[in-house]
């Protein structure tokens, strides 16, 4: 029993320590891009291709001489920037389609969902590869795809969530009370919804950071020279056996936002769960 | 002019179980109407019918003199104002979400313009909302708590502080006690009781308890399949005249 409530704190502790390690790397980020980068992350200068770590370089230079740290830092922007724009769009087309598609039932429900069937039957990676093919490779057509891809399971994950709570008695006497649908949403069903939508957006953030880069990877996302992190690892790959670190830095970025937004999924998922909170 | 009136009332579920089979009966102001019957027989349908959150098929329900069904929403705002229920479960009558105060507060919120109260002056929602712990004899410091907080007859408590939080003229009260301990519920029914007479409330009260309808109704009914089978004051349940299902749940009931 000891052992497991020290286990729990030891486990909450870690999650805090995660949550600000977070925030502390996001600050410093901003600082450090605000305040003014010393480099130009598109400038190439052939003269300091490839040149190790040094003071002026913390994490050298690349194949057209181009400060690593600096475009490392400048990708942040674009690759969980980005991941954050296609994921909010998408939670805003989503979530309203579940909401009005469980709460209304009937026929409107079942067209919503089939609709829902027909983008779900899709795997995300070919979607977004057809999608550049017919539009284009680049970043905007990439961001199209993965909302195309993503808003589906807000809208299946917010309409089961609908169906469930709209069946309890608490929303029978809201109706009894005359309460408006639209105030039900808001009042009653929407405290529901905001953890759940938030604990899936965060643990796909992960996922769509991960698509971008492996589709900037292959040449369908960013393109050249934009810093993001996967097409970095794609510049830096004819190099690795002499500049392995031109690889490892932008992996270990992508590895690193990754795990910081599955921990933060999780730690909202707890803080969500009102119950938990005091049991704890 | 009857409070509540129910004339031929035929209710018909979608699968073609026929629940209600012209269900008649009428009660007045400030009056405690029993309705006795086993589960299934058709109370609670009957109750949400009253409540216009079913439909129906055939038959008039009245309140004061105007039918009920058919109605918009907006239409039936007024009604629905006067007609509040407490249900069975308070675990899943209280949204889980929400703190004890803002659950409390919603019906007011819908009605704050034309509610006339007599008992509750609204001042501020703070005020309001102690109001209502007090009524049902809850500490106030409640209302900043979570329903899962609460025990299950603090949770009964709280829903009922919220069916009479804009004074209604009747309360459907569906098998309020049953999911109580013994203790709780001869202390929820008592208090049910004492709020009929100061706040001037009739209720229709629903339960297949029989004792607990005795001694909360002036009037009873019985219900068996759909179909009213017996009806009679409070002090005639004992007389020899009583339907042989009355008599069967009397056995029981001794």
């Amino acid at each position: 029993m000891m052992e497991l409530v020290f286990r729990k704190q030891i486990k909450r502790r870690w999650k805090a320590a995660a949550i600000y390690t977070t925030m502390a790397f996001v600050f410093a980020v901003a600082a450090y891009t605000f305040l003014g980068l010393k480099h130009d992350p598109l400038l190439v200068n052939l003269a300091e291709r490839l040149l190790p770590a040094s003071l002026e370089h913390p994490l050298g230079t690349d194949h057209l001489g181009r400060d690593v740290l600096t475009r490392l830092l400048l990708g942040t922007k674009l690759t969980v920037g980005y991941g954050l724009l296609s994921l909010l769009v998408a939670v805003i087309i989503g979530v309203p389609f579940g909401v009005i598609s469980g709460f209304k039932g009937g026929l409107i429900d079942r067209i919503f969902m089939r609709i829902a069937d027909a983008f779900l039957s899709f795997p995300d990676t070919i979607v977004a590869i057809v999608l550049s093919g017919l539009l284009g490779p680049g970043i905007e057509n990439l961001l199209l795809a993965i909302v195309v891809v993503k808003w589906v399971n807000y809208a299946r994950l917010v309409r089961s969530t609908v169906i469930t709570e709209r069946q309890k008695d608490y929303v029978t006497v809201a109706k009894i009370n005359g309460v408006s649908s639209f105030r039900i949403m808001r009042k009653h069903l929407f405290p529901h919804l905001i953890g759940n939508v938030l604990v899936l957006a965060s643990l796909d953030l992960g996922k769509i950071i991960l698509l971008i880069s492996s589709l900037s990877y292959i040449g369908l996302g960013a393109q050249p020279p934009a810093p993001e992190w996967g097409a970095m690892l794609n510049d830096a790959r004819p190099y690795f056996q002499s500049n392995l670190f031109l690889m490892i830095y932008p992996g270990l970025a992508i590895g690193f936002v990754v795990l910081l937004s599955n921990l933060f999924g999780d730690y909202l998922r707890d803080k969500f769960d009102v119950k938990k909170e005091v049991e704890s | 002019m009857s409070l509540l009136e129910v004339k031929n009332v035929h209710k018909t579920y979608d699968n073609g179980v026929e629940v209600l089979k012209n269900v008649n009966f009428s009660m007045e102001r400030k009056e405690c109407l029993g309705l006795v019957g086993e589960s299934g027989c058709g109370k609670s349908t009957l109750a949400r019918c009253i409540l216009q959150i079913e439909s129906i098929n055939k038959g008039i329900i009245m309140f004061e003199g105007t039918p009920l069904q058919n109605k918009s929403e907006r239409n039936l705002k007024p009604y629905r104002k006067n007609i509040q229920a407490v249900l069975q479960n308070p675990a899943s009558a209280l949204n889980p979400k929400l703190r004890i105060k803002d659950s409390l507060i919603d019906p007011y919120l819908q009605y704050s313009s034309q509610a006339k109260m007599k008992q509750f002056q609204y001042t501020s929602e703070e005020n309001f909302v102690a109001q209502l712990l007090e009524a049902v004899e809850l500490p106030t410091e409640l209302a900043e708590r979570f329903p899962h907080e609460l025990s299950g007859g603090q949770k009964q408590r709280v829903t009922i502080a919220r069916a009479i939080s804009i004074e209604p003229a009747l309360i459907i009260l569906d098998e309020p006690a049953s999911s109580l301990d013994v203790l709780s519920q001869a202390a929820v029914l008592r208090l049910l009781d004492e709020l009929r007479v100061t706040l001037d409330i009739s209720y229709l009260f629903i339960s297949h308890d029989l004792a607990a309808v005795h001694e909360m109704s002036q009037k009873i009914m019985v219900m068996k399949e759909g179909v009213i089978v017996d009806s009679f004051e409070r002090e005639n349940l004992f007389s020899m005249d009583r339907h042989s299902y009355t008599q069967e749940l009397l056995t029981m009931f001794e």
